[in-house]
């Protein structure tokens, strides 16, 4: 099976699989930070002495953990269009799928983080006049971020992989492209090879860096 | 300037303070000493409310602690707290730390902020240390940084808590130097402490907790003299032994 290896149609294609990777990068880049940000919100509700907000905060962590992320997906892309949201489109749809998918598991580790900082930093911060949420801005977060840096990136790593599954809704991502050129040129070992050695290297590499920043900061 | 009147405070159905009342004029030094868990932090954090209290009333130049309408983070800029365990922001350099509330609070510029911080440096004597993290620097020079941080709000009053227990003891009079040359520029004062060295050499005034209660006040010299209850005794010369 390997002794007709044709790797000329993975460099004839290198810029269909290329614009594939965009699209996957742009996902992955778009539910980091948007996860990051909402999910940082969701922590400081979780965190609240206002039971409403941490109640709130808690049943949607709940309800998105407890739901696979291929039905969210589904979710946004079918249901977008029936509540009258057609304009934002299949990208539009998974981005925002996505995000509050990524928010509900950023929410828990960023909670996690903001309580590895002691009670006493808050006292501090306060004691000197800042707010409440003063002292979360520049006292807290940047302490519970840097504490949170290494599981942060793991989870980067495992969105990444799970950018693929947008191939139930028909875009291009790198894995569908691959999956694309595959049946057309009828070459499906090349290119699954070829998609699998990408994400090996990029994912791998990743928790190779993951794993230095973790024993720099000794976390 | 500080008035404590019968304040009380309950964690769940532990009674932490109970009935204390003492107050603390402009000038005024203040020692407080007690067992461990006698409430001596709690009383501290009660009266730049960082811990609410049930019961009583407390006045910080005429503006009432408790109220629901007070300005607390206003209320505490004006009050400097120094920590045991210092609690230095570890993510800032020793500048950024004296920096940081002089611009999120009294909104002065960065440029002026310096200059105060550096000032401040020099007075606590470790402007050679302005860059470095709070990790690089030894106990005493944290504390000192600390406390510098603290008199750069201006405050009308400074509280400390236990502020060198957490030292080295060949560090401890570094940090006491800088308390008692503060001390005789006049600034109110609230010190937790055990250090009666410190007390009978600034103090006006000791104070001693034991369960939640100021069980005894007096003058300094009277304190160490002729305390009248049995339990400060017992503490006194427990102490004093060391
Ligand atoms: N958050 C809290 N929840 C419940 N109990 C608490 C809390 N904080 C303090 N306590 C209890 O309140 C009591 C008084 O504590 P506090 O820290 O004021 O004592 P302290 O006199 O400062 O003691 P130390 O010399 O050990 O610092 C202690 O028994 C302590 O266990
Ligand atoms: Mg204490």
């Amino acid at each position: 099976m390997f002794a007709n290896f044709d790797y000329q149609v993975i460099l004839d294609n290198v810029g269909i699989l290329w614009d594939g990777m965009l699209i996957t990068f742009l996902l992955t880049g778009v539910a980091l930070v948007g996860g990051i940000i909402f999910g940082t919100v969701l922590a400081l509700m979780r965190l609240s002495r206002f039971k409403v907000l941490s109640f709130a905060a808690g049943r949607y962590v709940d309800a998105f953990r407890s739901t696979p992320l291929i039905l969210v997906i589904f979710w946004f892309y079918f249901a977008m269009p029936i509540i009258g949201l057609q304009a934002i489109g299949g990208l539009g749809s998974v981005l925002i799928a996505f995000t509050l998918f990524e928010a509900a598991y950023y929410c828990e580790i960023i909670r996690a983080g903001i309580q590895s900082v002691t009670r006493a930093q808050i006292h501090a911060g306060q004691a000197l006049g800042l707010t409440y949420f003063q002292t979360m801005q520049y006292v807290i977060l940047p302490q519970a971020f840097r504490n949170m840096v290494p599981v942060l990136l793991t989870q980067a790593i495992v969105l990444f992989q799970d950018t693929s599954l947008v191939y139930v809704v028909g875009l291009k991502d790198f894995l569908t492209a691959a999956d694309l050129v595959a049946v057309r040129d009828n070459r499906v070992v090349e290119l699954y090879a070829a998609a699998a050695v990408v994400y090996f290297v990029l994912c791998f590499a990743s928790s190779l860096w993951v794993r230095r920043l973790r024993r720099q900061y000794a976390i | 300037m500080i008035e404590i009147e019968n304040v009380s405070k309950w964690y769940g159905d532990f009674r932490v303070l109970a009935e204390c009342s003492t107050s603390v004029a402009k000038g005024d030094v203040v020692v407080v000493c007690g067992p461990s868990g006698s409430g001596k932090s709690t009383l501290l954090k009660c009266v730049n409310g960082l811990e609410p209290f049930q019961e009583g009333t407390i006045t910080v130049d005429g503006v009432s602690v408790g109220d629901k309408g007070t300005n607390l983070p206003k209320l505490r800029s004006r009050i400097g707290m120094v920590f045991q365990n210092f609690e230095l922001f570890p993510h800032m350099t020793a500048l950024q730390n004296i920096c940081l509330s002089q611009m999120k609070v009294l909104g002065r510029g960065p440029d002026e902020a310096e200059e105060r911080s550096m000032k401040l440096l020099e007075r606590v004597g470790i402007t050679e240390h302005a860059h470095k993290h709070p990790a690089q620097l030894s106990g005493g020079q944290q504390q000192r940084v600390a406390i510098a941080r603290a008199l750069a709000m201006d405050p009308i009053a400074m509280m400390f808590d236990e502020p060198t227990s957490a030292l080295d003891p060949e560090m401890i009079s570094e940090v006491l130097d800088v308390m008692v040359d503060l001390a005789k520029e006049g600034m109110t004062m609230i010190v937790v402490t055990h250090e009666m060295g410190f007390a009978r050499k600034v103090a006006h005034r000791v104070v001693f907790m034991d369960e939640g209660r100021i069980v005894e006040e007096a003058q300094t010299e009277a304190f160490f003299t002729t305390a009248r209850h049995e339990r400060t005794q017992m503490f006194l010369s427990k102490i004093l032994e060391h």
